[in-house]
């Protein structure tokens, strides 16, 4: 809505539709690139307490405020983005530089375009468009054509394979992603992330909000597979095969270092961000409050969705330190023969619970 | 590896590579994801230690023996101290050699943890890991504790070993094995029975006994394709036919008989079977002196002896050949984990890079005892 309205205002001062575009587009886009890199070095830090405190460690603890040891090393991360930021920038020899340097800009397009959709709060989205779902969906698929653009010009098999894999893994899994986010499309009636929200007002059986994972049990089996398929489309163990390290070194990601690494990094955590934001938009009421009718002003809309939204990036989290990794022809195996017909079948039940209910 | 097929291509696993347990390099010959051929390149840990011992005194010896198997040294001690023992037909006391059982069957507890951790984290469990090193953390701080060394203890000496234990060794040991036995469930919840690390272990990479037999596997390996055979079972050393134990087979658990779950399998029901081992061993231990009265220099008969051991990765064999100066005139070890690894090609075949890893990993082999 921001660019949208930013638009609408510049207009009431001059006629310049371009300048205008330009300067909303801008304007929208420099916070929306901040959310992300901040959403990165929380994430990555959230990350590493997790995973610490699940392996009984204590994580870093060195970088606080005040660089002395015994805060809770709260700036790790920004001595971290330091550090890739001073690191000799490599470009192997016998790569295509063109495509190599390329990579990086292609992913981080990928999954900025899909953060411009996420509907925060009920004001708080850059683009409101009447095909929210279709389009997340649709950028989403940008960052497979850079993972493997950066596998192939790395000319290293360890990145060829691990960019094959990755190739077929996300595209598989969009399938699944798709048929399932169908279901609240259906529900809804509109494509439209914000109008879909709004139908998620209210109570339903009394006590429960009216949530579309609760609203029938398709819904709810439509949920599980789309956040399953969400966690492998951002190559997360169990299906982190791509970067697979005891397999591939780092698969695709091999013969990049310093600042070009540190963007596909970025990029792996604003992915995690879309995809739950579109499973929090479509399955969880969005900005909802989920005790209808309470709390559900102003500032707490932002709060509930950043609440959800962080709830399903903490189970990425606990999936990714306590899971192994599956297999690629198993992982191909649970994707085709599992998910795609569960998905399938989910599509007519709700359909005709619509039809008979609705 | 010959004429490269137009659909073929070679991998160079290694010998810098994460999963290879060292520096070991595998050559595999893949179309797309499947291997058809692996060759093993050893040589990049080879210190020469055989030759080396031929210019040592006998006592020399011993630090070698601790950095061929750097993650079971007691246990490379034990079969070096044994064999020459038995050379030079000396019998040592019998708080020494219930000294010797302890050290050795916690090394085995220690490498096996290790050996699980490891293999969880080539299958990509990361946690099992950190929680497998954390208890053998505690049995490395018992070693440190008893003779100062924490990974190469130099430990067990001919006649003896270099320091008794700690008069309050019994009471932290025991302590120990009452805090970790309940965790042996633990990593059974957290990994063991996971649906995904059964879905890559079970079935892949099976090794049927009768190969198993011919290329000469030993340990779990060879226990993981239901093979009865333990040394310290069937050829007794040092005082192991007192101790009361089952010797752990696989039994194709969640899949076929020899497949890598089983070889996982049988080191964790070991680990079981070593606490059992050191709760009689900590019960009966007599007391007395540690060290048996040598002349400073060894001079053993003229004459050579083979003797095999059970260190935790298999037979653990020793040919010492004297020729009655004090440096032996010849050492030779005969590795369990050089012969697991000669395996891993006939295994492999047809099976995808991933399963290649999960082999390797499942073999527990030590390059330092492969390269010597």
């Amino acid at each position: 809505m921001t660019v949208d309205m930013l638009i609408d205002w510049f207009a009431t001062i001059g006629d310049f539709p371009i300048l205008s575009f330009l300067l909303a587009v801008i304007i929208s886009g420099v916070p929306l690139f901040l959310i992300m890199a901040l959403n990165a070095m929380v994430a990555v830090y959230v990350e590493r307490k997790v995973s610490a405190f699940m392996m009984d460690r204590i994580g870093p603890m060195g970088q606080g405020p005040g660089l002395h040891a015994g805060k809770w090393g709260l700036l790790q991360t920004a001595a971290d983005a330091v550090k890739l930021l001073v690191k000799e920038d490599t470009v192997p020899e016998t790569s295509d530089k063109f495509l190599f340097k390329m990579a990086p800009y292609i992913i981080f397009i990928g999954a900025f375009l899909g953060l411009a959709a996420v509907p925060f709060s009920s004001v708080l989205q850059v683009a409101d468009f009447n095909v929210g779902v279709f389009y997340i969906i649709a950028v989403g698929s940008i960052g497979v054509i850079g993972i493997v653009m950066a596998g192939w010009a790395s000319n290293n098999k360890w990145s060829l394979y691990g960019a094959m894999r990755s190739a077929a893994q996300i595209i598989s899994y969009e399938i699944p992603a798709g048929l399932s986010i169908i279901v609240p499309i259906m529900m809804a009636g509109t494509m439209n992330l914000q109008e879909m929200i709004h139908f998620q007002e209210g109570n339903v059986w009394g006590i429960l909000p009216n949530w579309i994972i609760f609203n029938n049990p398709f819904t709810f089996i439509a949920f599980f597979i789309f956040f399953i398929s969400a966690v492998a489309e951002t190559n997360r163990t169990p299906f982190d095969i791509p970067e697979a390290e005891s397999e591939l070194v780092a698969g695709w990601m091999t013969e990049y270092s310093g600042f070009r690494w540190a963007v596909f990094f970025l990029s792996e955590y604003a992915n995690m961000l879309v995809v739950s934001g579109l499973a929090v938009a479509g399955f969880l009421g969005g900005w909802q409050s989920p005790i209808p009718g309470m709390f559900d002003t102003g500032a707490w809309g932002l709060f509930w969705f950043m609440g959800k939204l962080i709830l399903l990036i903490f189970v990425m989290m606990w999936f990714r330190w306590t899971f192994p990794r599956l297999r690629v022809d198993q992982l191909m195996h649970v994707c085709w023969k599992v998910f795609i017909p569960i998905a399938m079948f989910n599509i007519f039940g709700v359909g005709i619970w619509k039809l008979i209910f609705g | 590896m010959g004429v490269v097929k137009g659909d073929q291509m070679i991998l160079n696993i290694g010998p810098q590579h994460p999963s290879t347990h060292g520096v070991l390099r595998l050559e595999v010959m893949t179309d797309g994801e499947i291997v058809s051929e692996i060759r093993p390149h050893l040589g990049y840990l080879h210190r020469c230690f055989e030759k080396h011992s031929e210019n040592v005194t006998y006592e020399q010896v011993i630090p070698f023996t601790d950095r061929c198997d750097y993650l079971a040294a007691m246990n490379s001690n034990f079969g070096y101290v044994v064999a020459m023992e038995e050379l030079m037909e000396i019998k040592v006391p019998e708080r020494v050699d219930y000294i010797r059982v302890i050290m050795g069957e916690l090394n085995r507890i220690a490498s096996h943890l290790l050996a699980l951790g490891v293999y969880g984290l080539d299958i990509g469990a990361f946690t099992p890991f950190l929680y497998m090193l954390r208890d053998r953390e505690r049995i490395l701080d018992m070693f440190e504790y008893t003779c100062g060394a924490r990974l190469l203890y130099n430990y067990m000496w001919v006649g003896g070993v270099s320091h008794d234990l700690p008069k309050d060794f019994q009471k932290i040991c025991i302590g120990f094995l009452d805090y970790f036995e309940p965790q042996i469930e633990e990593y059974n919840n957290l990994l063991t029975y996971n649906k995904i690390f059964v879905e890559r272990t079970a079935d892949v990479g099976v090794i049927p006994a009768d190969v198993a037999v011919s290329y000469g596997v030993t340990g779990p390996n060879l226990r993981g394709s239901g093979v009865k055979w333990d040394v310290r079972k069937d050829e007794p050393y040092s005082i192991y036919d007192r101790f009361d134990f089952e010797v752990p087979l696989g039994d194709g658990h969640f899949g076929t008989l020899g497949d890598c779950f089983d070889r996982y399998w049988v080191r964790m029901l070991e680990i079981k079977e070593s606490v059992k081992i050191l709760r009689q061993a900590l019960k009966d231990i007599p007391g007395g002196d540690v060290h048996q009265m040598l002349p400073k220099k060894i001079r053993p008969p003229k004459g050579s002896v083979y003797r095999r051991t059970e260190s935790p990765r298999g037979d653990l064999g020793y040919y010492i050949m004297s020729d009655g100066t004090p440096t032996p005139y010849r050492v030779k070890m005969r590795s369990p984990a050089f012969t697991a690894l000669s395996v891993l090609d006939e295994v492999s075949r047809g099976w995808m890079i991933s399963d290649v890893i999960a082999i390797l990993g499942s073999l527990d082999i030590v390059l330092g005892e492969i390269d010597r």
